[in-house]
């Protein structure tokens, strides 16, 4: 009941290699059925995302061996040379996988430390999996727990609730001012990448309505229809600043686009309705003293990479109570996984020792002719009474006592020792 | 007398602001509902402990200054878990307990009133001191929130965000939760005032229509009422109507204490 993870991320591949061994459903579902026909593997899951392709099986053989099959087969099933590939992957087995998925679960190994997304595709890729009959108990396991701990680290540290880009802090901050954004507006000046980034932050979180203005109104269309906005046009100012409650302004300019005088005369216009103005251009592309209006709210680049660099911090403190809490459940799987184990040969242990029963009563037994059947049949009674008497207590034992299975670091060893043939359970 | 409720009530309330507290600088789910939990069995044996006192006086709750100011502190404790559960936001709790607090142990410590009780009772008066109480209930709980309100709105045009910034409610949320206290506090003001008019009216014997308590509380009433417009539609929405609600509640604080004290011929402690 080994485990076995061979993979590549955004640390190990760069995105040339990621995107050719990256994953469609369809491919999951392939690739699973095949590593599973081939006898690769017992049990498979895929998890496939922008910045990671990790194959997760249980193996028939030893983990160790069954690696080099799985690397052969990414290498063929993506058509990718192995000696390519090679560099790239990365192989963990047993505790060091578990550790590893339950990390990656938690937002732990993300490119973007505590990122959301990551826990929701290792749900999609355990369901699609679970769906198309690729997991069976060790799988199934694992990923419930693993579910689990991510959970965990979501609910119970800060390692997923701050912004951590400026774009994602100013539209957080006009949160933070005007609450939920379905019913508000928003005008964004200027339409390059930054603008873009915006955008879509306030598409993410229900923006109402959406207005673009840029100099060149081709590019303002583009970006309007890409994210289901309306143009306005270029210099219209007492328009657009009407009535949206975010402004957004990134072009490029020598001079203030937005002059304290305007915004005032907006002010008066919106009954002192409240502002949130985000000013990611530089230089900068509202006039400072802007801030000093009633109910108007400016930040500009540095206001906001220093709350990004805050939130980062603020972050990276919570790491150690997310690893806690990984650490806790991956102990919880190793020991369910060991009761699992250690049952299995208890149960092994008791079959072997009855065969030696009989073997033995069968040899010492034949030169004693005085005894009859019923004392024959009494003898190896007792024998059995006494085989089971010295198992019931560990077995009992195994099955209950949570810090025995953990003491117990090396079930093959004992299988070894114990089952000299090596009778898997 | 037993202390059974009031020892339960100081616990459950304690806990919870600690809770409160907790849930703010945390922001874990499972301890805010814990802590708006126990402000509910807090709210439920100062209930108990409000009745057990006026059975065993054979008075009302709100004859002396004890009873007044645990009445206040149970409606204040009632009036924000409303507000609470309406508007889903418990951020707040924590700035609220401590008043709540307040006014419970406070009244613990006042004297005991050895003055006859007032020469007339019955339903009309009864509603007439509980929705006054429960209107300057309303009116400190729109007054907490306009503090931080100010705070929260001082720290984000300063771009001081901290940790604090994040789990507070937004801007406009504390605006409407405002509101919405002040609204219930309008209405059981007016509704209270009607009731002790019609009281007085019946009474006019033995009371003066006269007095600089209705000059006061008619004062509070424009005053909020002009509060819940300005705040609502226009260009003084947002800090300057904040301020004005601190202004408010500050002629509410004095209608109780010098109003009450030296002025009135018949408000004593409401």
């Amino acid at each position: 009941m080994e485990i076995v993870l061979v993979g590549l991320n955004h640390r190990t591949a760069p995105v040339e290699v990621r995107e050719r061994v990256s994953f469609t459903a369809e491919q999951s579902r392939r690739a699973a059925e095949e590593l599973r026909a081939r006898g690769i593997l017992e049990e498979t899951l895929v998890l496939s995302t922008c910045n990671r392709s990790e194959v997760y099986g249980v193996p028939p053989e030893s983990s160790h061996e069954s690696a080099g099959g799985l690397s052969s087969f990414l290498s063929e099933f993506h058509s990718v040379r192995p000696d390519i590939l090679g560099v790239s992957l990365y192989h963990h087995y047993d505790q060091a996988a578990v550790r590893h998925l339950f990390r990656v679960a938690a937002g732990l190994d993300s490119m973007l430390l505590g990122e959301a997304e990551i826990l929701g595709q290792v749900r999609e890729a355990y369901r699609f999996a679970h769906e198309h009959g690729a997991t069976g108990p060790v799988l199934n396991r694992l990923f419930q727990g693993a579910l689990e701990a991510g959970k965990r680290v979501r609910t119970e540290t800060d390692l997923g609730t701050r912004p951590m880009s400026v774009a994602s802090a100013g539209v957080k901050l006009a949160e933070r001012i005007f609450g939920k954004l379905s019913e508000r507006k928003a005008l964004v000046i200027g339409a390059g990448t930054i603008s873009e980034q915006v955008v879509s932050n306030l598409r993410d979180r229900g923006i109402a309505q959406l207005h673009v203005m840029n100099r060149s109104r081709d590019r303002a269309e583009e970006l309007a229809k890409q994210f289901g906005g309306e143009v306005v046009g270029w210099g219209e100012w007492e328009t657009a600043l009407k009535s949206p409650d975010v402004v957004v302004s990134s072009v490029s300019a020598e001079e203030a686009v937005l002059r304290r005088e305007m915004v005032e005369r907006t002010m008066v216009v919106r009954g002192n309705r409240a502002l949130f103005l985000m000013d990611l251009g530089v230089p900068r592309n509202i006039d400072p003293s802007v801030a000093e209006l009633y109910n108007v709210y400016v930040y500009n680049t540095d206001d906001l990479s220093e709350i990004v660099q805050q939130n980062r911090n603020a972050r990276e403190s919570e790491i150690p109570l997310a690893q806690g809490i990984v650490e806790e459940h991956v102990a919880k799987f190793l020991s369910w996984q060991a009761s699992v184990e250690l049952v299995g040969l208890v149960d092994a242990l008791r079959t072997k020792m009855k065969e030696e029963r009989a073997a033995f009563i069968r040899s010492r037994m034949e030169p004693m002719k005085h005894l009859t059947e019923t004392d024959r049949a009494q003898v190896e009674k007792l024998m059995d009474e006494m085989l089971e008497k010295l198992l019931l207590e560990p077995a009992q034992r195994l099955r209950g006592e949570k810090e025995l299975r953990r003491k117990i670091q090396n079930v093959e060893a004992l299988r070894d020792l114990f089952l000299s043939n090596r009778e898997k359970p | 007398m037993n202390h059974l409720f009031p020892i339960l009530t100081a616990l459950a309330y304690i806990l919870s602001f600690g809770l409160y507290v907790r849930f703010l600088s945390t922001g874990k789910k499972l301890t805010g509902r814990l802590a708006t939990l126990l402000l509910g069995l807090g709210l439920v044996a100062h209930y108990f402990a409000l009745l057990e006192r006026s059975r065993g006086l054979h008075t009302v709750p709100y004859h002396d200054l004890y009873g007044s100011m645990s009445l206040f502190g149970w409606l204040l404790a009632l009036t924000y878990l409303g507000l609470e559960l309406y508007h889903r936001q418990r951020s707040v709790g924590a700035f609220v307990l401590p008043f709540i607090l307040v006014f419970f142990l406070a009244a613990h410590l006042a004297p005991a009133d050895r003055l006859s009780p007032p020469a007339a009772h019955g339903a009309t008066f009864a509603f007439h001191v509980t929705l006054s109480i429960l209107a300057y209930a309303a009116f400190a709980l729109s007054f907490v929130l306009s503090l931080i309100f100010l705070g929260e709105e001082r720290l984000l045009r300063n771009h001081k965000v901290g940790d604090m910034v994040w789990r507070l409610p937004p801007l406009e949320l504390l605006e409407r939760m405002s509101q919405s206290s002040v609204l219930v506090g309008l209405v059981s003001i007016a509704i209270g005032t009607v009731l002790g008019f019609v009281w007085v009216d019946r009474l006019s014997s033995q009371y003066s229509f006269y007095d600089p308590k209705y000059v006061i509380t008619l004062l509070v009433l424009a005053l909020y009422a002009l509060y819940f417009r300005l705040a609502r539609t226009t260009a003084w929405r947002g800090g300057r109507a904040s301020k004005l609600c601190i202004f408010n509640f500050v002629i509410v604080v004095l209608s109780f204490t010098v109003v009450n004290l030296y002025l009135s011929h018949s408000h004593r402690y409401f």
